[in-house]
């Protein structure tokens, strides 16, 4: 019995460094504890695992219950096929997101506490509910994909008839955490820079959220597209990028609606870290943004997929300004990741990448209901996502 | 009636006796290397520290309505009607949200341990609760640290300065910044001169989080509505075309 050795690539090699890295850190972590593994301090008590896997990664997995809301609550039908894809990022999201959360707890035999002790004043609280139950959630939305790989025809009927409530469910259970990750830093006006400080946060997390999660179910379709050669659904992907585009706007005039009633732009004048910072979050919004209102730019396929990942980035940066940069001088402590945070925060996401690859492998993710028909009549349309009549 | 402790710095000698009481009452190591540390800790939960000739005294303001207390998911810190607010070890999962919250950065955290703890002042609960002061007033020397009723110390702090109104700089740090704290600064300079956190708003934060918690009703309820709402008039509308053959 001979396996065949799989074929060395550049890709692997980094994957299997990342990996090997993260079980260094991992060891590191378990061993001797947040202080032999992290840069955090009493100072500044959360860092990258905060800023980045959880905060990013509640929000890249938006994608999830935007176009479940798009596609069963709106019955927008042509998004149908890339609604498998988005809902298993988003689960697998949410368990990397708990992975991240089991290194940064200090105590993460106990995180199931606020489950049976109880802080309804906490925000953290609400995050913590909302997030198992979402996560339950995404789990029964994605099993149907494993009865239909089984061909277990009961239980498939059976979480059909459940499915209309439970998508209901899940979409405000996401509006809930997703806004809520913003409203944890309404807690800390002092320390917040006033850039990212307003008290209308949560309201901003969620609509990015919305932007971030389309522009993932670009970047998804367009990489899937490449791995798996299949074709890419362009006038699919054109149209969500126009619907980018209006959320992204929505996005930038309510952050500079807040802005100004709160004076703040005097301080972009300021030669500081902060407004750098704060220029390029919002270049890597506003620029995508205003590409993807051009009907050429969006039916390029490279050039909407930089546009996505141009969102992708913005968005990034955005979260990691609230949760990290922004914070930095109100606390009064100069904060870099110490390598185990970065190897163990690679890990994920590259764990994340090679669990996705598989699950599209053996499991009818993308060729559920990209049929020939479907595809016939988005092309004919072009793009125009609300059907008439 | 609530306790609170008034910490007087133009009293203050820089002895350090409160630091020594405050490690002996928490079991925890002191010595001149401890001592020598301007900054709490976990393993120090009140330091002097020096600001020129000022001295400053850093501890846990146990405020009035407290940030910490009120982001805790788990409950582990809890406001008693006593005054300190305590805390909770076996509840705590180590999120440190009470940190990041502090609007006085005082939570320390035992960084370095595999099963960590916050640890903080508690004002002496226990000994409070017995009737007794403070360890760390019982050991000041020169009444620098004075443990009691608050609104008693409130009109104490009041007197010192209307009485020597040269000696200090007219106001009661812990009045009214967020909504009020358990511990009470005089000085004789501005405060952020012996290293307090002057930017800190008046409002207390709980506020600022629970202005947008308490909608979460009005969403889930609003939203199921409206969703369902939706869903219903889309897809009946699917289930009319379909029917009319017009898909």
């Amino acid at each position: 019995m001979l396996r065949k050795f799989p074929k060395i690539t550049i890709w692997r090699v980094i994957f299997a460094a990342i990996m090997l890295a993260g079980a260094y850190a991992t060891y590191l972590r378990v061993m001797y504890g947040l202080a032999g593994s992290t840069n955090l301090s009493d100072k500044f008590p959360w860092g990258l695992w905060i800023g980045f896997d959880v905060m990013c990664g509640v929000g890249l997995a938006a994608g999830g219950f935007t176009l479940v809301a798009l596609v069963h609550i709106f019955n927008i039908e042509q998004y149908k096929p890339v609604l498998r894809p988005a809902v298993l990022t988003a689960f697998l999201g949410y368990t990397l997101v708990v992975v991240g959360l089991l290194y940064d707890l200090g105590r993460p035999d106990r995180l199931w506490h606020p489950l049976i002790m109880w802080n309804p004043h906490s925000v953290m609280f609400e995050v913590a509910w909302c997030v198992t139950l979402y996560s339950t959630v995404l789990f029964l939305e994605f099993l149907p994909v494993v009865f239909e790989r089984f061909g277990m025809h009961k239980p498939l009927a059976w979480i059909h008839r459940i499915s209309v409530p439970l998508m209901i469910l899940g979409v405000l259970l996401s509006t809930l955490h997703q806004s809520s990750l913003g409203t944890l830093f309404l807690i800390v006006p002092e320390k917040l820079y006033p850039l990212w400080y307003t008290p209308i946060l949560p309201l901003l997390f969620y609509v990015s959220a919305i932007g971030v999660g389309l522009a993932m179910t670009i970047f998804e379709s367009w990489h899937s597209s490449r791995a798996f050669g299949r074709a890419l659904e362009l006038p699919l992907l054109a149209s969500m990028g126009r619907v980018l585009a209006v959320v992204m706007s929505v996005y930038l005039w309510l952050r500079f609606l807040d802005m100004s009633h709160r004076h703040v732009f005097g301080l972009l004048s300021q030669n500081r870290i902060e407004t750098w910072l704060f220029a390029l979050e919002i270049a890597l919004i506003a620029i995508p943004t205003l590409l993807l209102y051009q009907h050429r730019i969006r039916m390029k396929p490279g050039k909407l997929y930089a546009c996505a990942v141009m969102v992708v980035f913005g968005f990034m940066a955005n979260r990691l300004n609230v949760g990290i940069t922004g914070m930095e001088a109100g606390s009064g402590v100069h904060y870099i990741p110490k390598w185990t945070e970065v190897a163990i925060t690679l890990s994920i996401v590259a764990a994340g990448f090679a669990i996705f690859r598989f699950i599209a492998e053996y499991f009818p993710i993308f060729a559920a209901h990209s049929n020939e028909t479907a595809l016939m009549e988005l092309a004919e349309q072009e793009e125009d996502p609300v059907p008439v009549g | 009636m609530p306790k609170a402790i008034l910490y007087d710095s133009t009293l203050c000698i820089g002895c350090k006796a409160c630091e020594g009481a405050c490690a002996e009452r928490w079991g925890l190591p002191y010595n001149d290397r401890v001592a020598a540390e301007e900054t709490i800790s976990a393993h120090k939960l009140t330091t002097i520290e020096t600001h020129g000739d000022k001295f400053s005294r850093r501890l846990c303001m146990n405020c009035l309505q407290p940030a910490c207390a009120s982001v805790c998911p788990v409950g582990a810190l809890q406001k008693t009607a006593l005054g300190p607010v305590v805390y909770d070890a076996s509840r705590c999962m180590g999120c440190r949200y009470c940190m990041q919250a502090c609007p006085f950065q005082v939570p320390s955290y035992e960084w370095d341990k595999r099963l960590p703890k916050m640890r903080k002042c508690d004002m002496c609960f226990e000994r409070q609760s017995a009737g007794k002061i403070t360890a760390c007033s019982e050991a000041c020397p020169v009444g620098a640290t004075k443990n009691g009723n608050r609104d008693e110390l409130v009109a104490e702090a009041q007197k010192r300065i209307a009485d020597n109104p040269a000696q200090y700089h007219q106001k009661i740090y812990g009045l009214n910044e967020v909504g009020g704290t358990s511990v009470l600064y005089l000085s004789a300079v501005p405060f952020e001169q012996i290293g307090l956190r002057t930017q800190v708003p008046n409002e207390p934060l709980p506020e600022t989080t629970w202005r947008v918690l308490e909608l979460v009703p009005d969403i889930v309820s609003t939203g199921t509505v409206l969703l369902g709402g939706i869903w219903w008039i889309t897809n009946r509308r699917a289930e009319v075309s379909k029917k009319e053959g017009r898909h």
